[in-house]
């Protein structure tokens, strides 16, 4: 877990997850991040969007807790009574992240075995997770038995399966075509609208993130800072209809526009 | 050959032709095998040559069914030092790299050591062995010294190869480290043991025949190498040639036995034992 002094319980009730002065300068000199401020409200669909190699991924690990900060304050909404085998934060990796030596099964059981919950409500957890993906009749399949946006939901389902109330994605869709994009899209938005987790989504995709989010947050590079931020108000629940429509390409205008600055001075962008 | 000018046009094309290739790779070496047999038997008889020189396939095998019930309770000892050195090997260089995996300064301390027992010849070994410790004790000795180190090697491959975000995934959650160790960095690391102990086990063969030589020579033991030794004292070059063929047989066996169960282990997930077609 990180640094305890830089831990600090946010009290505002309504905050998921709330950032001050955050900086991280790694070992080698270089400074990644900051400073930034962030404050997240619970159920609150976020994304961060920049470059490759802003800081995003540094900035959801620091709030994910692998890692320190170097300097400033991370606060993140802990449930008052912990239930065995909850977690407050799931954690969606860019690579689906299974384990390849055991079933899709036993990889969606892995935080609550490694919590030590009762074998008969993990059992039913995992099978809640797995269809709440759509994965209930590929329990038993191994991880090289799928493709990868089936991968990507065993992921999902593994993060679900501890019921937390933030979800922290890390560009889980980056790696998938765009019809599987497209759908894996649409499916975490009635995850999300059902199950009112709080998301901070990571991408470098303008259209992905104008068509999930309700905030969107452009950062720029070296060290990653948050440069401009666009809230999205379209009318929920969002499908195809939205995809295809004036307004949102009226919004991935203006978050490509706010984003150029961050790939000026790049070169071959 | 028909696939060098037609490519085959789609996977179920290809089943055929490659069966017929498994086919060939099983007789070819048997067809040589046979051939060479039978060159040899026939040098032996066109040259008359005495089977105190050489003696012709016939004879050895001769020798082998005549010798059988002196043979096969050598067979017995050689592979019970070896089974006895190899499970030494397996769980020590399992252990020994267990160990250097959770404590930094165990493993700055200890692995030059472990280097320096396997690159010092176990044949030169072997007599200071046998000196300082009873005789079927330093055999098993001889044969983990010359096993272990490649069990210990891959292992810490392999515990150092755990993917970096299931790593990352195992903190979050807060695994403790035992659960990380039999969760996640035991079962990354088994395909890379397995690799390990397939070498071992012929290794341990070989660590248990030279410790055989070097203690037959002092004028005890009864393993094949010793028949070896022995029936080379008296000339008896037949029962050399059935000790040795024994020999040969007992490591094809073992290497045999470790790859079908390396094979049975990871069949369900690990790239190396797919079929080719995935």
């Amino acid at each position: 877990m990180a640094n305890p002094a830089a831990l600090t319980e946010v009290d505002a009730a309504s905050l998921a997850v709330s950032l001050r002065a955050v900086t991280k300068v790694y070992d080698s000199g270089v400074a990644a991040l900051g400073p930034l401020d962030l404050d997240v409200r619970k159920g609150e669909f976020v994304s961060l969007l920049g470059p490759s190699g802003c800081g995003k991924s540094t900035a959801l690990r620091l709030i994910a807790g692998l890692g320190a900060p170097t300097s400033g304050s991370v606060g993140v909404a802990r449930r008052s009574a912990e239930m065995r085998g909850a977690h407050g934060i799931g954690f969606v990796f860019q690579e689906p992240t299974l384990m390849p030596w055991t079933s899709v099964r036993e990889n969606v059981r892995l935080p609550l075995k490694l919590a030590h919950a009762p074998t008969g409500e993990a059992n039913m957890r995992v099978d809640q997770a797995l269809a709440q993906v759509g994965l209930a009749e590929f329990s038993d399949a191994y991880p090289r038995e799928l493709s990868g946006g089936m991968k990507m939901r065993v992921s999902l389902a593994r993060a679900l399966v501890t019921d937390p109330d933030i979800l922290l994605m890390d560009e889980p869709f980056a790696a998938l075509d765009e019809i599987t994009r497209f759908r894996l899209n649409n499916d975490l938005l009635a995850l999300w609208r059902n199950l009112r987790k709080t998301v901070i989504f990571v991408t470098h995709s303008v259209f992905e993130s104008v068509y999930l989010s309700q905030r969107v947050i452009v950062m720029t590079s070296r060290p990653g800072r948050f440069s401009a931020e666009i809230r999205i108000d379209a009318a929920e629940p969002r499908g195809e209809e939205f995809r295809t429509s004036a307004d949102y390409a009226g919004y991935c205008r203006e978050v490509s526009t706010a984003l150029a600055p961050s790939y000026s001075g790049q070169p071959g962008s | 050959m028909s696939s060098l000018q037609t490519p085959p046009l789609s996977a179920r094309q290809a089943g055929p032709e490659r069966g017929g290739q498994r086919l060939v790779r099983i007789l070819l070496p048997i067809v040589v095998l046979a051939a060479g047999v039978a060159a040899w038997e026939l040098v032996v008889r066109l040259n008359d040559i005495p089977p105190y020189v050489l003696p012709g396939p016939i004879a050895v095998f001769g020798t082998l069914i005549s010798d059988w019930p002196a043979l096969s309770q050598s067979l017995l000892t050689t592979l019970q030092t070896t089974l006895e050195g190899f499970v030494a090997a397996a769980i020590g260089g399992v252990a020994l790299a267990l160990l250097f995996n959770q404590s930094k300064w165990l493993e700055y301390s200890l692995f030059p050591y472990a280097v320096i027992l396997q690159v010092t010849p176990v044949i030169a070994i072997a007599p200071l062995l046998l000196i300082y410790l009873p005789q079927q004790t330093a055999v098993i000795v001889c044969a983990w010294i010359v096993a272990f180190f490649p069990v210990l090697s891959n292992t810490t491959l392999g515990l150092n190869s755990v993917d970096r975000n299931l790593a990352g995934l195992f903190q979050l959650y807060g695994a403790s480290r035992m659960q990380t160790l039999a969760y996640l960095k035991l079962p990354s690391a088994l395909p890379f043991i397995l690799g390990g102990l397939r070498i071992a086990g012929g290794l341990s063969l070989i660590g248990a025949v030279v410790a055989e030589i070097a203690a037959g020579s002092a004028g005890a033991g009864s393993g094949l190498a010793y028949r070896i030794a022995e029936s080379g004292y008296r000339l008896d070059i037949p029962k050399m040639f059935a000790a040795l063929l024994l020999l040969s047989a007992a490591g094809i066996v073992i290497y045999g036995l470790l790859a079908l169960i390396s094979h049975l282990v990871l069949q369900r997930w690990h790239e190396s034992a797919l079929g080719k077609e995935n």
